[in-house]
């Protein structure tokens, strides 16, 4: 009797950091086991032992920002049976996407712009093919990671909350600081999964896992950041400027973050 | 208040007494400053309290500030309550391991040290006799609140200091502890008055050979105690409940909460009664091991509502309502009582100071 072959991974890289590409390389000892539960097939952040497709899973990070990763990433689609974005710029276009909403220049910080070929934008995987699963995060968690890979490999439906970090603050019995400092925290709107490491930290939650109240697929979160807009403004003293900032950052150009930014940017 | 037989404590004996209970082998936890605010930390001895600290709390908002400096207990409370001293907010419950013969399933147990909780508030004792009600009373008790909770010995302060946020006075539930403590204490000008409310609070009394407190002392604490209550200026018209919440059903009001709600689930998470948790499944990446937890849960979450193929509570609306319904109506039918006691923390630790008071209010407006 032959053996099974083993699932095919591959990890492809578009715009972006690395960073969620070395959180699979985290994984550490779970590294090992799941090198035993799947072959890796394509890593170029890990390994030159590059194989051709097709592939059962495929993980991509990055954010689309020029033509040549529209076309890649159609190729990279077909050849995945199933297909998982990974962090911040792949689920909602990244703090690049800040160029979203801007004229962009590219000569003012190129010296030989010629030589650049870039979109005006810089959008979300889902926004060109079908994804079959979204893991967030600015970096992604190592042990979201691993339970969103054990499932895939049992072929069972990746499930993981959509509720805020609030929850996860006050699991671990930490202290307000938007409450108890009124330090401009955004972790009411933001999804839980990095274990509330910054209000931890007596800091405020930049909303790295992007807006909470969300379940997949994507899109379709109904966080109120506008209430909590508006409490910063007159609670915390915060003017338009500054209120645009915090909500158009990591995932800037994700709703309903997307959204509150802009109001506040017509009101500034 | 309650006449009890009660002793004077002198400033300067207090940490005999806290030393007569740690003599008992407890371990001792008290309101420690953290972070701007206290939270149950272990303490040796009376030094570490917060000693001339005040807390001064409105909607959305919690600061610590000088209080008298002679008193360690002007912090009405912090965020925390009983409950995650008897209910874990994660609570490890099996063990299960996937081997060649099988399934091997090992149960958590449920142990607890022996642990004196010094500075209890009269709500968070009507809230734990909640708790007790849904966790260990009745055909199935839970192992784990239940060895927490027996292990526990309760060293109560009656408040004589109100909250803008507090309204036990209302929910009669306080200011003043009236009973499930083994220890009651008043902070008076000159020290304390000490009462005892257990078999074990009597021993420890005697074992510090007190003086028995004259009337003014007394009256001083009573008075104390009174104008406390008489400073809340928060309450909820409890004689219309439960009914007048159930006919609120399609009140137009709830848009206009769920117009400022996040749904980010903090008042669930400090209200001493919220019970709701999630046993969560937690296995390996090699998925031959497996733990279950038990995690404190929320009806705000957009998991919470969802049954099979269809989510009943989608939108903040419905989660706001189900929520306050549960609390000040449904509770009174399913649990003979309110499940609000009026420690106003919900309040307080909203991050946009949603309060439910007035929400309340609101909804029962007639005309509206």
């Amino acid at each position: 009797m032959s053996e099974v072959p083993k699932p095919r991974l591959a990890v492809f890289k578009f715009a972006s950091c690395d960073g969620c590409q070395l959180s699979v390389l985290s994984l550490e000892e779970d590294l090992l086991v799941l090198g035993g539960k799947v072959d890796i097939a394509y890593f170029p952040e890990a390994s030159s032992r590059m194989l051709d497709g097709p592939y059962d899973l495929g993980l991509v990070e990055g954010s689309v920002s020029t033509p040549e990763d529209v076309h890649r990433l159609s190729a990279v689609r077909e050849q995945c049976g199933k297909l998982v974005s990974i962090g911040a710029c792949a689920t909602s276009g990244g703090i690049q996407a800040l160029r979203n909403f801007i004229d962009l220049d590219v000569s003012a910080v190129y010296p030989s712009p010629e030589y650049i070929d870039t979109l005006s934008t810089s959008t979300p995987i889902s926004e060109h093919v079908d994804v079959d699963f979204e893991l967030w995060g600015c970096p992604i968690d190592k042990q979201q990671l691993a339970l969103v890979l054990g499932d895939l490999l049992a072929g069972v439906k990746p499930r993981l909350p959509g509720s805020s970090v609030c929850i996860e603050c006050k699991r671990r019995q930490r202290t307000c600081v938007l409450v108890a400092r009124g330090e401009a925290c955004l972790g009411p709107v933001t999804r839980t999964g990095c274990g509330a490491i910054c209000p931890g930290m007596s800091r405020g939650c930049y909303g790295c896992f992007g807006p909470a109240d969300a379940s997949f697929p994507p899109g379709r979160s109904q966080a109120n950041s506008d209430a909590l807009a508006l409490h910063f403004h007159e609670a915390l003293k915060m003017d338009a400027a500054d209120v645009v900032r915090h909500f158009r950052g990591i995932h800037g150009y994700m709703d309903p973050f997307k959204q509150t930014a802009a109001k506040w940017e017509d009101d500034g | 208040m309650t006449d009890r037989c009660a002793f004077k404590l002198p400033r300067d004996r207090f940490d005999d007494l806290l030393q007569a209970i740690r003599q008992r082998n407890y371990l001792l936890l008290a309101p420690v400053e953290r972070d701007g605010s206290v939270m149950w930390g272990e303490i040796e001895g009376s030094r570490e309290l917060a000693w001339g600290k005040a807390d001064s709390q409105a909607p959305g908002s919690y600061r610590l500030e000088a209080g008298h400096p002679e008193r360690c207990f002007e912090v009405t409370h912090g965020p925390q309550s009983l409950k995650s001293l008897t209910f874990s907010p994660r609570q490890k419950l099996v063990h299960v391991r996937c081997g060649d013969d099988g399934l091997t399933f090992d149960s958590e147990a449920a142990e607890s040290k022996p642990t004196a909780v010094i500075g209890v508030r009269a709500c968070d004792l009507a809230a734990l006799k909640m708790q007790e009600r849904i966790f260990i009373e009745g055909e199935y008790a839970d192992p784990y609140f239940k060895a927490r909770r027996e292990k526990l010995l309760l060293v109560a302060v009656n408040c004589t200091r109100a909250q803008p946020t507090c309204f036990c006075a209302s929910m009669g539930t306080g200011p003043a502890a009236e009973s499930g403590f083994d220890l009651v204490l008043t902070e008076l000008e000159e020290g304390f008055l000490v009462a005892a409310g257990s078999r074990t609070g009597e021993e420890i009394i005697a074992s510090l050979n007190l003086d028995a407190a004259g009337e003014p002392e007394q009256e001083e604490a009573r008075q104390a105690v009174e104008a406390c209550a008489a400073s809340q200026t928060r309450s909820i018209n409890t004689e219309q409940l439960p009914q007048a919440m159930y006919a609120a059903h399609d009140h137009p009001h709830w848009d206009d909460i769920a117009s400022r709600c996040l749904s980010c689930a903090n008042c669930t998470m400090v209200c001493p009664t919220c019970f709701c948790h999630a046993v969560e499944e937690v296995p390996t990446l090699s998925r031959d091991e497996s733990e279950r937890i038990r995690v404190w849960d929320s009806c705000f979450t957009p998991e919470h509502g969802y049954i099979h193929g269809k989510n009943m509570r989608p939108a903040t609306r419905e989660r706001y309502r189900m929520w306050l319904t549960h609390k000040l109506a449904a509770w009174i039918d399913q649990f003979g009582s309110s499940g609000c006691v009026g420690c106003g923390r919900c309040i307080t630790w909203c991050p946009v100071g949603i309060d439910l008071t007035a929400e309340v209010a609101a909804l029962l407006e007639k005309d509206a």
